[in-house]
């Protein structure tokens, strides 16, 4: 099951680590390292029925195209 | 191009069928020499099957075309007398490696698990497969063997009865008409039987274009699979190299879709992108050069009542993972044994579509497999790029990425998981050797495995009683009594002291017990046939 209550302490610094990640990135090493951010993170997990879940919570919030 | 192209193999000569006053009728007629249309005659005539071979060619085809044949090819051209001459002039290979840019990101070995008689691959051109085949054929016809093959016999025209297929034949002479109880389409992927049948062949078309070189050579690189990610000599698109026999090596380039084929050909223009990849310096001749663009796509059926269609005729793939002729031949494995059974009247005609079912199961597998390799090696979009890439830029150092890394998914023998001919799977065995997998190959005292498996029902037993032969309503299963050793219990075994494997003729497995039951065995016999 997909975690989809707060987990993540401390959340603000967590958010920080991620924005200093990018910080120097053009918009194209920003996308391609959130590609490999992307492929890590689904590793660690490793379990396609979460990984699906996740997916559909990422769709669900997407805003429709203008 | 050498004397091989040119000398007919397979010359025309005058068939006594074409001056009957009547149409003759045979067993069955296999339409198509090549690869697949051979190993099916082969297969037949072993069986004192009778069949005749037609093509419209009476040469080998030109240029090396397929040239990797995997384990399980092999080991059914083992079964049919001619593995050996294959293997002794193909070059074998069971590494793998993987370049993106500049650097090798990882390398695979195709055959992990000990020792097995076959390799993983070799790579022989495919005009040599197709001269030992027909020499093959050759050595059945002075045994005896009831098998014939017709060089410059085109068809022309086909029609199906309840009963029979009639042919029309464009030869030398002239035309003539033949009958057919059955015939086997192998007449490749824009196989003419299937457009004379009014017949879809739907799929994928994929926007690419590949550029195919075989060069003669001396050069140092290893007996591998090398393939490249955005090589330096090939930027943005990719790149295969293969070492074939005779000093050939094979290159494969992706040249993109916008591309004039005519003029990439020439060799004023292929030479320059062979020097990028070899060296300024290097030395080296053309011997072939093809561009290719390729679909991914199937037939919705492979039997159509009387004409059962085979290897390429029914389905295409892309070559990324060798799952093209190496398929082909898993088809006729399938059929040839069904064929048999149903034109000695012991096994009805629904036998044949479980023909079908597993093989279009077979073929989905490879269409799947071989798409999702060609998604990943030509991204079509720039988002399917940055993931590719991102894969490609952890792979080189961390592990958790390779197997994400998807540069063909090569050929491996299909389990029928889901056939209606399957039978029973007691606990405790190697998953991998569950009804509907072909048996895996192990060394024994005097020889192999595979050597003493095929051609009729077996039950194979380990450290288990059984009768010698078991007569089922005029089916004769044959016992293959083995003793427990390291590799049969790895193998063979798993958790259980002991197995009783019921073995199809094409090397399947049946069903598996751990102890000898008369009954359960017929049971089982009697659905492998279709007969329940």
């Amino acid at each position: 099951m997909l975690i989809t209550t707060p987990n993540l302490t401390p959340a603000d610094e967590f958010y920080e680590t991620l924005l200093a990640a990018h910080e120097d990135l053009s918009q194209e090493q920003s996308v391609a390292f959130n590609a490999r951010l992307v492929l890590v993170l689904a590793n660690h997990i490793g379990d396609l029925t979460i990984l699906s879940e996740a997916l559909d919570v990422v769709e669900e919030t997407a805003k429709p195209a203008e | 191009m050498g004397k091989i192209f040119e000398t007919p193999l397979y010359a025309y000569e005058k068939s006594a069928d074409q001056s009957a006053d009547n149409p003759a009728r045979h067993p069955v007629i296999v339409i198509g020499a090549g690869p697949v249309g051979l190993a099916a005659a082969v297969d037949l005539a072993q069986a004192d099957i009778p069949v005749v071979v037609v093509d419209d060619n009476d040469k080998v085809s030109s240029g090396s075309r397929a040239i990797c044949f995997a384990k399980r090819p092999l080991e059914i051209l083992d079964r049919l007398g001619c593995g050996q001459v294959m293997v002794d002039k193909g070059v074998i290979w069971n590494t793998g490696k993987v370049f993106f840019d500049e650097h090798q990101v990882f390398q695979f070995d195709l055959q992990p698990d000990g020792v097995h008689q076959r390799p993983a691959f070799i790579n022989l051109q495919q005009y040599y497969l197709e001269q030992y085949l027909v020499e093959r054929l050759r050595v059945l016809q002075a045994e005896g063997k009831p098998i014939e093959i017709r060089g410059r016999n085109k068809v022309t025209a086909l029609e199906q009865t309840d009963d029979h297929v009639s042919l029309t034949l464009e030869t030398p002479d002239g035309p003539y008409q033949i009958k057919a109880d059955w015939v086997i389409a192998c007449d490749g992927a824009n196989s003419p039987v299937r457009s004379m049948m009014q017949l879809d062949f739907d799929g994928r078309v994929f926007e690419d274009n590949f550029l195919i070189a075989d060069v003669v050579m001396e050069a140092q690189f290893p007996a591998e699979r090398w393939f490249w990610f955005d090589p330096p000599f090939n930027r943005n698109q990719s790149a295969l190299l293969h070492k074939q026999p005779d000093g050939v090596w094979r290159i494969d380039l992706q040249l993109g879709w916008d591309i004039d084929k005519e003029k990439e050909k020439r060799p004023e223009n292929v030479i320059p992108r062979l020097k990028a990849m070899l060296g300024e310096d290097a030395k080296f001749e053309l011997e072939w050069v093809s561009i290719y663009t390729f679909q991914c796509r199937r037939m919705e059926k492979f039997r159509h009542n009387r004409v059962l269609f085979a290897g390429d005729s029914a389905h295409q793939v892309s070559p990324f993972g060798a799952r093209g002729a190496n398929s082909g031949f898993q088809d006729t494995d399938n059929l040839c044994w069904k064929l048999k059974l149903v034109i000695e009247g012991k096994a009805s005609e629904k036998l044949l579509d479980s023909y079908d079912i597993e093989r279009v199961y077979g073929a989905e597998e490879n269409i799947l497999n071989s798409t999702r390799s060609t998604d990943f090696i030509t991204p079509k979009s720039d988002i399917s790029k940055v993931f590719r890439n991102a894969v490609l830029d952890l792979s080189a150092k961390y592990e958790f990425a390779r197997p994400l890394v998807n540069s063909g998914r090569l050929s491996v023998p299909c389990i029928y998981d889901t056939s209606p001919l399957n039978g029973e799977n007691e606990d405790g065995f190697p998953a991998n050797l569950r009804p509907g997998a072909s048996a895996i190959d192990a060394p024994l005292k005097d020889g192999w495995l595979l050597e003493k498996l095929g051609g009729c029902f077996q039950l194979l037993t380990i450290d288990a009683y059984a009768p010698n032969t078991i007569d089922v309503d005029g089916i004769m299963i044959e016992r293959l009594a083995l003793d427990k050793t390291d590799s049969l219990a790895t193998r063979y075994l798993g958790n259980n002291a002991s197995a009783v494997y019921l073995m199809r003729p094409d090397q399947h497995v049946v069903a598996r017990w751990t102890t000898f039951d008369e009954e359960k065995i017929r049971e089982a016999l009697n659905r492998a046939i279709a007969r329940i």
